[in-house]
C-alpha cells in the first residue's frame, strides 16, 4: 500500500509543478500578447487551484509518514516533496504577482520593447521544467545543472534593472510602469532561486547529499 | 452511504464479575480492513471473540448488548447473531489465531476443507478439489504445496501454516474474517507476506484484525479502533486517527507513551 500511495503523491507534486510552470508561461504570454483573459485566468483560476493542491499534498505527506514511518530514500523522498510543495506554491504566488503587474502594463504604453524580459522568463521556465524533470527521472546531474544556471537569470535581472534606471532618470513618467517591469523580473529571479531549491532537493533524494548554499561545487569536486 | 457488515450496540463482555469489554458500539465497513489496536489487556481479543460467539465458550463468560451481522443482499437484512445457531455464525464469521494451528491429524487438503468436514457438509470430490485449489491460490500457497496436498499441514513453515489457516477460514466463504494478532509469532518476511495477503483479500471478504503493533495497524488498515481498559476510545479512518486523533489517550498510545 505504501508504494501505491507514494506514487500517487509523486503524481500529485508533478501535477502541481506542471500547473505553476504553466502559470508563469501564461503570465508572460499574457503580457506579450496583451491578453487580459489569460492573465485573469492565472489569478482567478490557477492560483486558487495551486493553493488547494498545496494543502492536499501536505496532508498526503503527513499521512505517509504517520502510517508507514518510511526510512532511508523513501523518507528523503517524502520530506523533500514536503519542501518542494512549499516552494511550488510560492512559485504559484509569484506567477500571480507577474500576472498582476502584467494586467497593469498591458493597459498602458510600453516603456521600451520587451527583449530581455521574455528571454529571462524563458530561461526561468526552463530551469523550473528541468528541476521537475530531474525529480521525475531521479536525475541528479540534471538537478545540479539547474543549480548552476541561477547566475544566468540573476544577470538578466541586473541588466533589466540597469536599463530601467536609465529610462526612469530620463523620463519620470515611466517610473510606475518601470517598477512593474522590475517587479516581474524580481519575481522571475525568485522563481529561479526556488527552482534551484528543487534541484537541491532532488540531489538529496537521489544521492543523500546536501548541496545547499553553494555546496554543489564541493560535491562536484568529490568532497 | 457507507456499507456496514457488522454492528455492535452497547456490547459488554465479562468473565464472571470482571468486565473486559465495556459498552462498545461500533460499525465495521464491508470489504475494508479494520484494525483493533490497544495495549495488552484492553479487551480487543475479547471483543472480536464476541463477534463470532467464541467468548461464550469460556467458563463464566457473559455477553450483554447486541451484535448484528448485515447480509450481503439487496435488502441488507440485519441478523442478531445471538439469535441464531453459533455454528452458523462461525461459518459466516471466521477466525484465525495468533499461533498458526493447522489441525495436526489432517493433511493440507483436509485442513482447507476442515470447516465442511467438521460441520458435516458433504462435498463431491470435484467440488472439494475446486475449493482447495481456488482457496490455496487466493492465499498464494497453491504453487508451494500442490504436489504435497496429502502431507500433514504441520510440516509447513510458520508463515505457510498461517496462510493455510487463513485458507481454512476462507474456504467457508465467510462475510468476515477475524484475525487475532496473526503475525506476532512470525518473522518479518512472513509477516510482510501475510500483510500483503490481507490487503489482497479485502475485495472478497471483510477483515478485522487485532494487533498491538501500531505500525501494522497503520500500514494495512482502512479503519482503526483504539481500545483502552475495555472501552472504545476512538474509531475512524486510519488516515485521520493516525494524523489527528481526537483523544489524548489515542495520541499517547500512538506516541508509545502507553501500552
Amino acid at each position: 500500500m505504501f508504494y501505491e500511495k507514494l506514487n500517487k503523491l509523486k503524481e500529485k507534486i508533478i501535477e502541481q509543478g506542471n500547473l505553476v510552470e504553466s502559470m508563469i508561461e501564461k503570465s508572460i504570454r499574457g503580457l506579450l500578447n496583451k491578453d487580459r483573459q489569460l492573465l485573469l485566468e492565472v489569478i482567478q483560476v490557477d492560483e486558487p487551484r495551486s493553493n488547494e493542491n498545496e494543502i492536499e499534498i501536505d496532508e498526503m505527506c503527513v499521512n505517509l509518514i504517520a502510517r508507514f514511518q518510511p526510512e532511508a530514500r523513501d523518507l528523503r523522498t517524502v520530506i523533500m516533496i514536503l519542501k518542494m510543495n512549499n516552494d511550488l506554491e510560492r512559485i504559484g504566488d509569484m506567477a500571480e504577482n507577474i500576472a498582476d503587474s502584467a494586467l497593469f502594463l498591458i493597459e498602458r504604453p510600453q516603456v521600451k520593447p520587451l527583449i530581455d524580459l521574455p528571454k529571462m522568463a524563458e530561461e526561468t521556465i526552463r530551469m523550473l521544467k528541468d528541476s521537475i524533470d530531474a525529480f521525475i527521472k531521479n536525475d541528479s546531474n540534471l538537478a545540479k545543472n539547474v543549480c548552476e544556471r541561477d547566475d544566468i537569470v540573476d544577470a538578466y535581472r541586473d541588466q533589466i534593472l540597469r536599463e530601467l534606471i536609465t529610462y526612469m532618470i530620463s523620463d519620470p513618467t515611466t517610473i510606475e510602469r518601470a517598477i512593474h517591469i522590475e517587479r516581474i523580473s524580481r519575481n522571475l529571479e525568485r522563481i529561479a532561486d526556488l527552482a534551484t531549491n528543487i534541484g537541491e532537493d532532488v540531489v538529496y533524494i537521489v544521492e543523500g547529499k546536501v548541496i545547499k548554499h553553494g555546496r554543489y561545487k564541493e560535491a562536484e569536486g568529490g568532497a | 452511504m457507507i456499507d456496514i457488515v457488522l454492528r455492535t450496540e452497547n456490547l459488554t463482555a465479562s468473565y464472571d464479575e470482571h468486565v473486559v469489554v465495556k459498552n462498545v458500539s461500533l460499525s465495521i465497513v464491508r470489504n475494508s480492513i479494520t484494525a483493533i489496536m490497544g495495549p495488552s489487556g484492553c479487551g480487543k481479543t475479547t471483543l472480536i471473540r464476541c463477534f463470532n460467539r467464541m467468548h461464550e465458550l469460556s467458563p463464566k463468560a457473559r455477553v450483554e448488548g447486541k451484535v448484528y451481522l448485515i447480509e450481503n443482499s439487496y435488502k441488507r437484512e440485519e441478523i442478531d447473531i445471538y439469535s441464531i445457531d453459533p455454528m452458523l455464525v462461525r461459518r459466516k464469521i471466521g477466525m484465525v489465531f495468533q499461533r498458526p494451528n493447522p489441525f495436526p491429524t489432517m493433511t493440507i487438503y483436509e485442513n482447507v476443507i476442515a470447516g465442511y468436514i467438521l460441520n458435516g457438509i458433504k462435498l463431491k470430490k470435484s467440488e472439494a478439489d475446486e475449493i482447495v485449489e481456488e482457496t490455496l491460490k487466493k492465499v498464494s500457497l497453491w504453487d508451494e504445496v500442490k504436489d504435497r496436498l496429502n502431507k500433514k499441514g504441520t510440516f509447513l513453515s510458520g508463515g505457510q501454516q498461517q496462510r493455510l489457516c487463513i485458507a481454512r477460514a476462507l474456504a467457508m466463504k465467510p462475510d468476515i474474517i477475524l484475525l487475532d494478532e496473526p503475525t506476532s509469532a512470525l518473522d518479518p518476511v512472513a509477516t510482510m507476506r501475510i500483510e500483503e495477503l490481507i490487503e489482497q483479500l479485502k475485495d472478497t471478504v471483510t477483515i478485522v484484525i487485532v494487533t498491538h503493533n501500531v505500525g501494522q495497524a497503520g500500514r494495512i488498515s482502512d479503519y482503526v479502533a483504539f481500545m483502552y481498559l475495555g472501552e472504545l476510545i476512538e474509531y475512524g479512518p486510519t488516515d485521520i486517527v493516525f494524523t489527528r486523533p481526537s483523544h489524548e489517550k489515542t495520541e499517547e498510545f500512538l506516541a508509545g507513551k502507553i501500552g
